[in-house]
């Protein structure tokens, strides 16, 4: 890594924002680690969750926002079980996620990973449930690899990963609903 | 001569691989042995309880145990022989666990080295004397170099157990290093507040002599009886007479920087360092006072109402004994000139935590505004550089100097306390708040007080546009810094005073490569030090806060007290003793003594009919070293206990 830190980034407000928009204090972060030596995605991630919370403690606002990270956390939660500065790092990548998102920065490495998230969002959007084929079907069509992995979906279809019909059952308005009112919240949060 | 051998298991320790009944049976038949037998444990009661009945039923007169190092349980059993009648020194131990068990496998080759210890052990013993202990009268007076807070307490401590006390203070005030302080981590209470009544206590307690503005010159005796000559340096200003009201200093022309405010403020050439001193009475800097260089003014003369000052006055040695020595001379910060590429004495606004400690203080130079030297406008902007100093094996001393992390963290909670708008940046290498809610503190300044911490040294200092750039590093994130300072504050480290090494060689005391005095055990004497009757408290020893300093004080005053409370000290009788008929004088032993203990005397050799020097051993004084032994060429001199027969005796038994 090669960046260069003035205190103008240092005194950047991203800190107290996202002590606002998430609660979480970053400044109490000491740095040890624990929320990284834990990760299961941090094997992919560039930079691992103690070093995306130092960027934010020194206003590195552009590099955390842009970076993969942020999008490869499965809020599988293990980091904020065992922070013990009681730091919900999961919260704060989710914060990141929906502010990345908000103001359009893309992951610098890897722009499929948002893609990803999007698909995925509409997907249970749409049928209140995830429907892993239209998933796929999706996310390839908009990455523009068609065939990918095409070959192991009668492997899946057999062993009952993915199923060829939606779960209609689901209560879809009430799932629709709470998604238009997170739009709302997240226009809200856009415009502080 | 009966000789007893017992053979100690002890546990399985020695046993397992020494066999024991083979030792016991091969020293029965030893010359001289009468009586050899094992048992699990020696050193228990009943195993003591063996070694006395023995005594009384065999008619043992010597004793020998093959067990632990002597040091561990040699007392253990000369108090054993002592209560069944004979002679203690007459025991002799065979170290077979340490020397023998714990270092061996192979139980065969073992069980040949423990016959060949204590076959050694029983040589020496059967040529061992008798030996009677002396005894030391001790002078009920201690003695504490320094006043600073660590001496302050050790003062107090004694004179609160109405033993008298002089202590001796190189400065015109007491009060030290503590005095300069702001306020004190981790509760933030004002260090003048919490100081000035210990001074206060110290000036109005009837047990308690104060020099100050003196110094220790020479130090000679032993424990007990220490014969110490004090310097009083001439202060110029009558300390009877003197009632501080002030009007000298009012009235004096002369303006030098001062040194208690770290050169950032004035002071007149006749002077109180701050306003709280004790004792209240001024000085008169002879460097600077235009009498003592041109002979002229004479005005602080005129003024005083009551004649105080004298100017003929002069520096005075007096000499008084003490039983016991409280060292508390303390630190001085490190000298940072070595590290050009933080600009100190380049540019102004490059200044060192003692600096910060006396711009924060409401009555010192800046009436407490944290201010750019340079130019008087409120610093914003402030970099704090950690470890300057400390850690560093190049330029400055190896050891972490333990409260400069602490220092830093308060400075950067009082920056914040005293301008809302101001940011401290923290250079550090690591946070080391070991201590009663120290941590707790420095997560404080950071969580609450916005400093912002970086971990990494700072590479360079420089000035641009009326601010200091600081180019550091971020190693947790991995990036370059730069910080456009107003202020740069350098944490220096605590090292020795510069007559540290002085100090040590008057009072015999041993000192480490960084002049830091030694203590006699790093875990089980951390006060005391090798040479009995002196004791160590404060920074002096090693860079302690404020608590330790305290807690070490309180502590070296307890070891002096318990030398008090005794009207004699028993003293073991293992001392060198010289030969007359054989010393030929020759001073080697004088030279070679560490403790000087070796004094030269003159007798009357009535052989030769005339009078010659001979070389004495202060009793008191020896250690039982040996190191005279060793360089007399005659054979002259001898350490009881350790004879040069007795030694013989081993060489020829192996």
């Amino acid at each position: 890594m090669k960046w260069f830190v003035s205190q103008d980034v240092i005194k950047a407000p991203i800190q107290d924002i996202l002590e606002r928009g998430s609660g979480q204090k970053v400044r109490r972060c000491y740095q040890c680690g624990k929320c990284s030596a834990g990760c299961p995605m941090s094997f992919k991630m560039e930079h691992l969750p103690n070093q995306i919370i130092r960027m934010i403690q020194l206003g590195m606002e552009k590099e955390v926002l842009s970076s993969q990270t942020i999008w490869l956390c499965a809020s599988c939660l293990a980091c904020t079980a065992r922070c013990p500065r009681e730091i919900d790092i999961a919260e704060i990548m989710d914060f990141l996620r929906r502010r990345a998102y908000l103001k359009r920065v893309k992951p610098k490495l890897d722009a499929k990973v948002l893609l990803f998230n999007k698909v995925f969002l509409w997907n249970v959007e749409w049928f209140g449930r995830l429907y892993e084929i239209a998933l796929i079907g999706m996310f390839n069509m908009f990455s523009l690899e068609f065939f990918k992995d095409f070959s192991i979906a009668p492997k899946m279809f057999l062993m009952r990963k993915i199923g060829l019909f939606p779960a209609l059952k689901i209560n879809r308005k009430e799932i629709r609903e709470i998604f238009k009112r997170s739009h709302k919240v997240g226009l809200d949060q856009k415009d502080k | 001569m009966k000789i007893g051998v017992f053979v100690c298991h002890c546990g399985t320790n020695i046993s397992h691989t020494v066999d024991v009944e083979e030792v016991a049976k091969a020293a029965a038949k030893l010359p001289n042995v009468h009586f050899a037998t094992t048992y699990k444990y020696m050193c228990s009661s009943p195993g003591q309880a063996l070694i006395a009945d023995s005594i009384k039923e065999k008619g043992l007169d010597r004793i020998v145990v093959s067990a632990c190092s002597p040091s561990l349980h040699e007392k253990t059993f000369r108090k054993c022989l002592e209560e069944a009648g004979i002679n203690p020194y007459l025991v002799e131990m065979a170290n077979i666990r340490e020397h023998c068990s714990w270092v061996h496998s192979d139980r065969a080759q073992a069980t040949k080295k423990a016959i060949e210890l204590v076959k050694l052990s029983v040589a020496k013993v059967s040529r061992s004397k008798p030996l009677s202990k002396s005894f030391i009268p001790i002078e009920k007076r201690v003695l504490v170099i320094g006043g600073g807070i660590s001496g302050i307490q050790a003062a107090l401590d004694v004179s609160f157990a109405k033993f008298p006390v002089v202590m001796v203070e190189k400065e015109p005030s007491i009060g030290g290093k503590m005095a300069k302080f702001d306020k004190t981590f981790p509760t933030l209470d004002c260090a003048a507040c919490i100081l000035t009544p210990k001074m206060v206590g110290v000036a109005q307690n009837k047990y308690v002599t104060m020099h100050t503005f003196s110094e220790v010159v020479e130090v000679s005796g032993h424990v007990g009886d220490f014969t110490v000559k004090i310097k009083k340096k001439a202060r110029s200003v009558d300390l009877k007479k003197c009632t501080g009201c002030g009007a000298c200093y009012a009235k004096c022309p002369v303006k030098v920087t001062s040194e208690f405010d770290e050169g950032l403020g004035k002071r007149k050439a006749i002077y109180v360092p701050f306003p709280q001193a004790v004792p209240n009475v001024p000085v008169i800097d002879r460097n600077a006072c235009l009498w003592f260089t041109k002979k002229t003014c004479g005005l602080c003369k005129k003024v005083c109402a009551i004649g105080a000052i004298d100017y003929d006055q002069e520096d005075e040695i007096i000499e008084e004994k003490f039983g016991a020595i409280i060292v508390a001379t303390g630190f001085k910060q490190f000298d940072h000139s070595v590290y050009g590429e933080y600009g100190y004495g380049k540019f102004k606004d490059v200044v060192t935590g003692m600096h910060f400690e006396r711009m924060a203080n409401s009555s010192g130079p800046t009436g407490g505004k944290i201010v750019r030297p340079s130019d008087g406008k409120e610093a914003l902007d402030v970099v704090f550089i950690q470890c300057v100093g400390s850690r560093d094996e190049q330029k400055g001393v190896p050891y972490c100097s333990r409260v400069c992390c602490m220092y830093t963290a308060k400075h950067a909670t009082l920056l914040r306390e005293h301008n809302k708008n101001a940011q401290a940046y923290v250079f550090y290498i690591d946070v080391r708040a070991a201590g009663k809610n120290y941590e707790e503190f420095v997560k404080k300044a950071q969580d609450e007080y916005g400093a912002v911490y970086l971990r990494g040294r700072v590479s360079r200092v420089f000035e641009k546009g009326g601010k200091l750039i600081v180019r550091g590093a971020d190693t947790l994130s991995g990036s370059q810094i730069e910080i456009k300072a107003d202020l740069v504050v350098l944490a220096n480290g605590l090292i020795a005073q510069d007559d540290a090494t002085t100090i040590a060689q008057m009072l015999h005391i041993q000192y480490d490569k960084n002049r830091l005095f030694t203590e006699a055990h790093p875990k089980l004497a951390p006060v005391e030090t090798i040479t009995s009757g002196i004791f160590l408290t404060g920074a002096c020893q090693s860079p302690k806060d404020i608590p330790d300093t305290v807690a070490t004080a309180s502590a070296a005053s307890v070891k002096a007290l318990g030398l008090m409370v005794h009207d004699k000290l028993e003293k073991d009788p293992l001392v060198a003793r010289t030969n007359n008929d054989l010393c030929s004088g020759c001073k080697a032993c004088y030279l070679a003594c560490p403790y000087s203990a070796i004094e030269m005397v003159e007798i009357e050799d009535r052989k030769l009919k005339r009078k010659r020097m001979v070389s004495r051993v202060i009793e008191g004084v020896c250690a039982g070293c040996g190191n005279c032994t060793a360089v007399c060429r005659m054979g002259a001199i001898d350490v009881e206990g350790f004879t040069n027969r007795q030694i013989m005796r081993q060489i020829e038994a192996l």
